[in-house]
C-alpha cells in the first residue's frame, strides 16, 4: 500500500519540490549549495541532475539577491522557490523579504503577484549557537503580505510545501532542523495541505497545548505522559502561522477551558504571544486558567550542549506548563 | 550611430513629457496639493529617455525613489500618474504606493522603491526570468551612484554576471546620494570603475546628451538581447531641483555656480538646439509639441483633482492575491 511507504522530513520536502518542478515549468530552484551538493541538509538532492541547471540554480552566497532573484522573477511570472540555507539569514535578506516580496502587491496597488517560496530552516538542538539556531518566525508573522509555514511532520511537509508552491503570494517555509531525519508515512501522490488550516494531531477534553513544528512533536511526548497522570490534552498544530487557524483554537479551547501554548522561539513576543492574546479577546469566559506561554528565556541561542539542551523547551517543560494551568480552580 | 529623426522626435517627446510632468508636480507640491515625498527628476531626462528609447515594451526596468522620470519614459499614462501622486482611487496603485512606488507592470515598469538599492536584486530576478523564458527580453536596472555603495546592489550587479543574464545596469551619476557629494561618499570618480569588479563591461556616457545615451543604451541592450550578458552603463548627470521637493532645504548643500553650470548643459534645450542645427526640426515643431503636451498635463491633473480618494474599506484589500483570482 503507497499510504504506507515512509519519507524523511528532508525527503517529503525534497519529493514536493520535484513533483511541482514535474507539473509546472515556470517552478524552479535557487540557492547556496543547492545544485549539484543537494543543500547543505539536502534537502534539495538530486533535483539538479533530475532537472538540470536552468531549473535548480547554485547562486553566490547573496541572501539579497537570493530573494530579489525571486521577487524579480515571480513578479514577471515564473514561480520560484529561492532557499536562504540558515532561517538566520533571513536577517541579511530582510530588507527584499519585508520591504520588497511582502510590499509590492500592496504598493502597485494590487497590480503584482507574487507566487514565491522562501524555504529555510529554522530551530535549535545542534549546537549550532546563537547565529544557525533562532526560531524567527514571529518576525515574519508579523508583516502583513508574507504568508508562513512550518510542518511538524513529513506528511505535513509535503502537503504544506505543495500548496506553498502553489500559492500566488509570498509564503516562507521553515524546515526544522530536527526534524529533517523524522520518518513517517507519505503518500506518493501530490497533494496539498490548506495553508491556514491547523490540525487537531490529539483529541482531548483537559487542557489544550497549542504547539507547531518540532514542539508539536514534544507536546505528543509530554501529553503521553500526562494521560498517565489522568490528564487528557488535545494537541492543535497550527501548521501555518500566517494566517493561522484562530477559529481551530478558539473552539478547542472553549472546549477545554485551559491553554498552554508551546513555541522553541524567544518566549517575548512570540506567536504564543499572540494567541495567547487572541484566546482571552475570544473567549476569556470560558477559561479557568490564564493561558500558559511555554518558550525559551530571553537570551540568544547558547552554543555548549549544557546549555542548548536547557534552553529549548522540550516534553518535559511542556508537561510542566499543563500540570500548572490545570492546578488552577 | 545615426538615429531617424523619428527616432529622435520619439526621444525629445519622451523628456519633454519627463520635464512637464516633472514641473507641474513641482508646483502642485510648493501648493502643497501633493502629500508625502517628491523626488523629482528634471535634469535627469536624457537617461531615462536615452534607455526606454532602446527598449521594447515587453522588457523590463525597475527604477528608484526618483522613479516618475522612468515610467514615464516607458510609456506612463499622465492622468493615472498624476492621480496616484494625489493619493486618489483613479491612480496606477489606488492610491496605495504614490511617488516612491509608482509602477506599471503592464509596461514592465516594476515600481520606483524607496529603498535604495532595493531595485537592482529585482531586476535580476527579471532578467532571469527573461532568459528562463527565452524570448529575448532584457532587464534593466536603473540606480543612482548612492545605490552603488549598498550591498544589495553588489550582490545583484555580482549575481547578474555570474548567472550571465541579459541585464544593463544604468546608473545615474547625479553626483549626490541626498545632500552628500559623491566624494565624501567613494573614493572613487566614476562609478563604472565597478563593473569590472563584477566582469562586465562598463561605460561613461553624457547624461545630459540624449543621443550618446542612446546609443550606450542600444548596444548594451543589443548584447544582452543577444546573449552576451550584462554590461553597466554610468551617464553623468544632474537633478535641477532638490533631492525631495522643489526648494533646497535646510542648509545650503551645493552652490548656485554650480547649478547654473549644469543648467547650461539641459538635455532638452540642447538637443532641440542640435536638431533645429541639424535641419531635422524647427522651432515651431517643438512648440507644437511642447503645447500638446502641456495640454496632456492639464488634462491629467484635472482628471487626478476630479478622481475620488480612496474608501477606507480598501486599506485592507490588495495585501494577498486571493487564490481564487480575484485581489
Amino acid at each position: 500500500m503507497s499510504d504506507e511507504r515512509k519519507l524523511t522530513y528532508a525527503q517529503a520536502f525534497n519529493e514536493a519540490v520535484s513533483q511541482m518542478m514535474e507539473a509546472d515549468p515556470d517552478v524552479f530552484c535557487a540557492g547556496e549549495d543547492i545544485g549539484a551538493f543537494g543543500g547543505v541538509f539536502g534537502t534539495f538532492a538530486g533535483l539538479q541532475a533530475k532537472f538540470g541547471e536552468k531549473r535548480v540554480v547554485d547562486t553566490p552566497i547573496s541572501e539579497q539577491a537570493i530573494v530579489g532573484l525571486g521577487v524579480g522573477a515571480s513578479v514577471t511570472g515564473l514561480r520560484p522557490i529561492v532557499d536562504l540555507m540558515f532561517m538566520d539569514f533571513i536577517c541579511v535578506a530582510f530588507d527584499q523579504i519585508v520591504n520588497q516580496a511582502a510590499k509590492l502587491k500592496y504598493m502597485f496597488g494590487g497590480d503584482a503577484t507574487l507566487p514565491m517560496t522562501i524555504t529555510t530552516a529554522g530551530g535549535g538542538g545542534l549546537s549550532a549557537a546563537a547565529q544557525h539556531s533562532q526560531s524567527l518566525e514571529a518576525l515574519l508573522c508579523h508583516i502583513p503580505g508574507l504568508k508562513v509555514v512550518m510542518p511538524s511532520n513529513p506528511y505535513d511537509m509535503k502537503g504544506l510545501m505543495i500548496s506553498c508552491i502553489k500559492e500566488n503570494n509570498p509564503t516562507v517555509m521553515i524546515k526544522h532542523k530536527r526534524l529533517l531525519g523524522m520518518s513517517a508515512p507519505v503518500p506518493t501522490e501530490a497533494y496539498g495541505i490548506p495553508l491556514g488550516k491547523g490540525n487537531i494531531i490529539r483529541p482531548g477534553k483537559d487542557v489544550t497545548i497549542v504547539a507547531y513544528a518540532r514542539m508539536a512533536n514534544e507536546a505528543i511526548s509530554a501529553a503521553k505522559e500526562l494521560a498517565e497522570e489522568g490528564i487528557d490534552c488535545e494537541i492543535i498544530d497550527p501548521r501555518t502561522l500566517q494566517p493561522l487557524d484562530t477559529d481551530l483554537i478558539i473552539d478547542s479551547a472553549k472546549k477545554t477551558n485551559r491553554v498552554v501554548v508551546a513555541q522553541e522561539a524567544v518566549r517575548f513576543g512570540g506567536l504564543g504571544a499572540e494567541i495567547a492574546s487572541q484566546i482571552q479577546e475570544l473567549a476569556f469566559d470560558y477559561l479557568d486558567a490564564p493561558v500558559s506561554r511555554i518558550g525559551a528565556p530571553f537570551s540568544p541561542v547558547p552554543f555548549s550542549p549544557a546549555l542548548e539542551s536547557q534552553y529549548i523547551p522540550d516534553a518535559k517543560s511542556i508537561a510542566k506548563g499543563v500540570r500548572d494551568v490545570m492546578a488552577r480552580r | 550611430m545615426d538615429f531617424s529623426s523619428a527616432k529622435q522626435f520619439d526621444l525629445h517627446r519622451r523628456m519633454v513629457r519627463i520635464r512637464l510632468f516633472e514641473e507641474a508636480a513641482g508646483r502642485l507640491a510648493e501648493a502643497n496639493k501633493l502629500p508625502g515625498f517628491l523626488h523629482l527628476y528634471v535634469g535627469e531626462e536624457a537617461v531615462a529617455s536615452g534607455v526606454c528609447g532602446a527598449l521594447n515594451d515587453d522588457d523590463h526596468i525597475t527604477s528608484t525613489h526618483r522613479g516618475h522620470g522612468h515610467l514615464v519614459a516607458k510609456g506612463g499614462d499622465f492622468n493615472r500618474m498624476m492621480a496616484e501622486l494625489m493619493g486618489k482611487s483613479t491612480g496606477y496603485c489606488k492610491g496605495k504606493g504614490g511617488s516612491m512606488h509608482i509602477s506599471d507592470t503592464s509596461l514592465g515598469m516594476l515600481g520606483a522603491n524607496g529603498i535604495v538599492g532595493a531595485g537592482s536584486p529585482i531586476a535580476v530576478g527579471a532578467a532571469f526570468a527573461n532568459k528562463y523564458r527565452g524570448r529575448g527580453q532584457v532587464a534593466v536596472a536603473f540606480f543612482g551612484d548612492g545605490s552603488t555603495n549598498i550591498g544589495a546592489f553588489h550582490e545583484a550587479a555580482n549575481m547578474a554576471c555570474a548567472l550571465h543574464l541579459p541585464i544593463v545596469f544604468a546608473c545615474e551619476n547625479n553626483e549626490y546620494g541626498e545632500f552628500t557629494p559623491r566624494d565624501k561618499t567613494m573614493a572613487i570618480t566614476d562609478v563604472v570603475d565597478r563593473a569590472a569588479g563584477y566582469g562586465m563591461p562598463g561605460v561613461i556616457v553624457d547624461g545630459m546628451d540624449v543621443i550618446a545615451v542612446h546609443e550606450a543604451a542600444v548596444e548594451a541592450v543589443e548584447r544582452a538581447r543577444q546573449g552576451g550578458g550584462p554590461s553597466m552603463i554610468e551617464a553623468k548627470t544632474y537633478r535641477f531641483y532638490n533631492h525631495h521637493g522643489v526648494q533646497n532645504l535646510g542648509l545650503k548643500y551645493r552652490s548656485d555656480e554650480e547649478v547654473a553650470v549644469w543648467k547650461l548643459r539641459d538635455p532638452i534645450f540642447t538637443f532641440e538646439d542640435r536638431m533645429i542645427e541639424n535641419g531635422v526640426a524647427t522651432r515651431a515643431n517643438f512648440d507644437d509639441i511642447w503645447a500638446e503636451l502641456r495640454a496632456d498635463i492639464d488634462n491629467a491633473i484635472q482628471f487626478a483633482e476630479d478622481s475620488p480618494y480612496p474608501t477606507p474599506d480598501q486599506i485592507t484589500v490588495n495585501v494577498y492575491t486571493s487564490m481564487t483570482g480575484a485581489n
